[in-house]
């Protein structure tokens, strides 16, 4: 039977890593993540999680000494939130080129300057391009079932890219909701250990991380491109699989809310998409036509998942804690550039919030819906990226 | 002698035949690296009396020490005679590689 128990996410995940069974994990703490490292070495020290738990004393170590032990075909957990998600760039690159299976924590957190410890999701927004499988948890449970999931796409032999479960900083990590926790035996046969093709062996010799030069390096980046497209379909099969086993899916790589008849549709990601669903369940009381598309997963990007959902809808808007400066929200370019190749471009609009840690509350996103619908009744919007309580 | 000998490296024609990601059997040692030697050492070992200096002072690491005779490997041995240099016993002369 499996068991409910009132957690933060920072628990829920650390609860979930402790179900997929790293072999090795190498964390340094950071707010707004400590509590997912301090709980995983508690798990290592009192003997319920048999892992090997590296003290390194950066998040570069973290990630490079991760990078080693994926390299001899240990499955390996790490976890890290904004600054410290920047000190691992480096290692970032090397893990997703090298295809160590990798899975990585990040808690969402606004990055310096000015200096702030709140949430946002500029960290992980900012390493879209590591080649970095990217999932956003909206709640609990969600963070939980998705670190188990990670695995099962991460250490797919199409697959074998490392991947970041991406959870909003406070809003998720230190807020204490019911999960439910699946059983170990279960879990175990969900994502039995993989035995890596890239590992190092010492009666298979290999070298790692080799030079490619011009003659050889576009192959490996196309091949790379290839198989961050096929997580995709992985992630979707693993959603799947897991309902069947544990009753929860999501819907893939977006989960749609009342889109099907929408006229102005808010796409989002992580928490915020709650309370965004709380204010499309109001405004359909009244009348209007409006709906919700959260994004799961931002890489692999869910194109055809967002044009199918998306181009017949009049007025389009993101709603996003994040800002590419002089140009406009990133998730807004992403979904933007999607919605192109549909047959029909809905009116897109960017609409940026919660920069820092500010909350966004149901009457922000309602204001939002109302610019939205006026686009759709045929009242044309100002195209301007518009930052959200600006001045507040 | 027990050292990697170079290996016959043929590169990947089509997609199928790349690993998955960078790590696979090592193409870097792929070839003699020895073609500049003008002078090639060469050890007597009726005089040499083990002691490694040469072994420690070679500058490519081509002196291998693996059987009961300290041997030069000539596939990476640049000829550049510091081995025979520092040979306390003038165990090491160095030939004229068209003399050798």
């Amino acid at each position: 039977m499996s068991e409910k128990m009132f957690i933060c996410s920072d628990e829920a995940v650390a609860l979930g890593a402790k179900l997929a069974r790293p072999q090795v994990i190498a964390a340094y703490p950071i707010t707004p993540q400590t509590i997912v490292v301090e709980r995983l070495s508690d798990y290592v020290e009192d003997g319920s999680l048999k892992a090997t738990y590296l003290h390194v004393e950066s998040e570069h170590s973290a990630i490079t000494a991760s990078l080693g032990a994926a390299s001899v075909g240990a499955r390996t957990f790490t976890a890290t939130s904004s600054q410290g998600l920047l000190y691992m760039t480096e290692g970032l690159y090397y893990a997703s080129g090298a295809r160590f299976p990798i899975v990585m924590m990040d808690a969402n957190r606004s990055l310096a300057l000015p200096w702030n410890i709140y949430g946002d999701q500029r960290d992980s927004l900012s390493q879209l391009a590591s080649g970095w499988i990217q999932l956003y948890a909206e709640d609990a449970q969600e963070a939980l079932d998705l670190t188990i999931q990670a695995y099962k796409v991460a250490e797919d032999p199409e697959v074998m890219l490392p991947v970041m479960v991406c959870l909003d900083g406070f809003v998720l990590t230190h807020t204490y909701e019911v999960v439910e926790i699946p059983e170990q035996d279960k879990v175990d046969a969900f994502i039995p250990y993989q035995n890596y093709a890239n590992k190092m062996d010492l009666d298979n010799p290999t070298s790692n991380c080799i030079t490619a030069g011009p003659d050889y390096n576009l192959e490996f980046h196309y091949q790379q491109h290839i198989a961050t497209l096929k997580a995709g379909e992985k992630l979707i099969a693993a959603d799947k699989e897991y309902g069947e086993l544990f009753g929860r899916t999501y819907g893939g790589l977006v989960e749609t809310y009342r889109t099907d008849d929408a006229d102005a549709v808010i796409v989002t990601l992580g928490s915020v998409a709650g309370t965004t669903r709380c204010v499309v369940d109001a405004l359909r009381a009244e009348g209007k036509k409006v709906g919700l598309l959260r994004i799961r997963c931002m890489r692999p990007f869910p194109e055809k998942e967002i044009i199918a959902a998306l181009q017949h809808v009049k007025a389009v808007g993101v709603l996003e804690k994040d800002i590419d400066h002089g140009c406009e929200g990133v998730v807004f370019t992403n979904v933007n550039s999607a919605l192109m190749r549909g047959t029909t471009k809905p009116a897109t609009f960017n609409f940026i919030a919660g920069l820092g840690g500010r909350s966004i509350l149901k009457g922000d996103i309602a204001q939002c819906f109302d610019k939205l619908l006026r686009q759709a009744a045929g009242e044309p919007q100002s195209p301007t990226v518009e930052f959200v309580k600006l001045g507040c | 002698m027990n050292r990697p000998q170079p290996v016959n490296f043929v590169p990947p024609k089509t997609l199928a035949e790349y690993p998955v990601g960078p790590c696979c059997p090592s193409a870097h040692i792929v070839g003699i690296n020895a073609g500049m030697r003008t002078f090639r050492p060469i050890i007597d070992h009726a005089t040499c009396v083990h002691c490694l200096r040469c072994f420690l002072v070679c500058p490519e690491g081509a002196i291998d020490k693996s059987e009961a005779d300290l041997e030069i490997d000539l596939n990476y041995c640049k000829g550049c005679g510091v081995c025979a240099h520092e040979c306390k016993v003038g165990a090491i002369t160095l030939v004229k590689e068209t003399e050798a």
